[in-house]
């Protein structure tokens, strides 16, 4: 059985082509090996959401996918989304309305954020919060956080 | 922490796939959104990791003569999502967006969560509720068990050596049919404090033993709450005592039976 295998994926539109450990997972890949450190390493075991990243379009946890699990996977970073633009009314929403303190947990929230915006539904705010529930913040009260949500969703 | 050091395998077919799950030491990998934290806590080190999720026959929802079947591998996400989950198995629809994240819903798979018989996870509950029949299959065999027997304990499944749940496979909801889930929380999408699957006179609670739990209902409220409060008996957790749980749980019982008469 293998114990290193060759994989072959797309990160923020590269094509990267790397030999990795099954043991590794596609957070510390991203981080160690393609130096995208924008997304963090929490709590890693799924708890904290500062680790998520897209997959084929839909946001995961990166502690919990290894990477040899995004063979031929389309995998987007906060870096990417940043270049793309594609996260720059929410960033500026975050900036406006002080979303952010540490800012540890501020490229999870963005990514769970715009999966929630992208729908272009209207949602309440309680809705916004049961959507980032998954994403812990330990400085804002996340109160801020659902206001730059909210703005970025309706402004 | 990281993982342990393990070999890794994807096999194309479902044969493949069962000849290298036989091996020992071999573990299923399903959506991993509780496999892997046990292995990056190191609570589990297993030497081969059998990935599930490149075989198209696990996947899919499927609804004929009366009943859906949902492949293993259909993730959270696609049960939340489908419209024939929603028409046919109404409580399963109403219990997926309490299992955890959107994040972890879109890896995390029903088969996953059946087979690690986690007594806080939803759909345990949901399939004695609705008394589901789960298929199995090894190399050598294949066979049917009924949700109610299939789990055994803390984390323990009617599920032998070399065997992997295939399938569930649910009866079509009549339009007699009532049901309601409901769960208590600290925060959405945490393990429940208490939580139940109700579906017309069968009451199953989780969180609250080793394995989801049936209590008779009979014919009225107060017959229901009190089989509750002699047969119910809960552990305590970190944060909750044992009587705070039964509490609770008498809680969701009342909520239940007022939901389920009132829609009648």
């Amino acid at each position: 059985m293998e114990h290193a295998l060759d994989i072959t994926l797309t990160v923020n539109g590269t094509v990267v082509l790397q030999r990795v450990e099954p043991r590794e997972h596609l957070i510390d890949f991203l981080r160690e090996r393609l130096g995208l450190t924008g997304s963090h390493v929490g709590c890693e075991h799924g708890v904290c959401g500062a680790c998520t990243v897209r997959v084929d379009g839909k946001i995961v946890r990166g502690c919990l996918m290894l990477a040899v699990q995004a063979n031929g996977c389309r995998v987007e970073t906060v870096e990417g989304l940043s270049d793309s633009k594609e996260l720059a009314r929410l960033q500026k929403a975050f900036h406006d309305r002080n979303a952010l303190q540490c800012g540890f947990c501020t490229p999870g929230m963005l990514l769970a954020a715009q999966d929630l915006v992208s729908r272009r539904k209207q949602c309440s705010r309680e809705e916004i919060r049961e959507h980032i529930s998954g994403n812990y913040c330990r400085c804002t009260g996340y109160q801020a956080i659902v206001d730059a949500i909210e703005e970025a969703m309706h402004g | 922490m990281k993982a342990p050091d393990f070999a890794y395998a994807r096999p194309a077919s479902l044969d493949e796939a069962l000849e290298l799950i036989a091996r020992p030491g071999a573990k299923v990998l399903a959506g991993g959104q509780s496999l892997i934290p046990s292995l990056n806590m190191r609570l589990s080190s297993p030497e081969l990791l059998v990935d599930i999720g490149a075989l198209r026959e696990l996947q899919g929802i499927s609804f004929r003569n009366g009943f859906l079947t949902i492949g293993a591998f259909t993730t959270h996400a696609e049960l939340e999502q489908s419209k024939e989950v929603q028409k046919h198995v109404p409580l399963l629809a109403q219990a997926v967006p309490h299992v955890a994240h959107p994040a972890i819903r879109n890896r995390g798979t029903i088969g996953g969560s059946l087979a690690l018989a986690d007594p806080a996870a939803e759909y345990p509950a949901v399939v004695v509720a609705l008394q589901a029949v789960l298929k199995l299959k090894s190399r050598s065999s294949e066979r049917s068990v009924e949700a109610a027997r299939f789990f055994k304990g803390l984390f323990e499944a009617d599920l032998r050596p070399g065997e992997l749940l295939t399938a569930v496979e649910f009866p079509a909801a009549k339009p007699s049919d009532k049901s309601v889930f409901l769960e208590l929380t600290r925060r959405h999408g945490d393990y429940a404090i208490v939580g139940l699957a109700a579906h017309n006179d069968r009451f199953v609670f989780l969180g609250v033993a080793d394995r989801p739990t049936p209590v008779e209902a009979g014919s009225s409220l107060e017959t229901a709450k009190s089989n509750l409060s002699r047969n119910l008996k809960p552990s305590a957790d970190l944060y909750h005592s044992a009587a705070a749980k039964l509490h609770l749980a008498g809680v969701l019982l009342e909520r239940a039976w007022n939901t389920l008469s009132t829609s009648r």
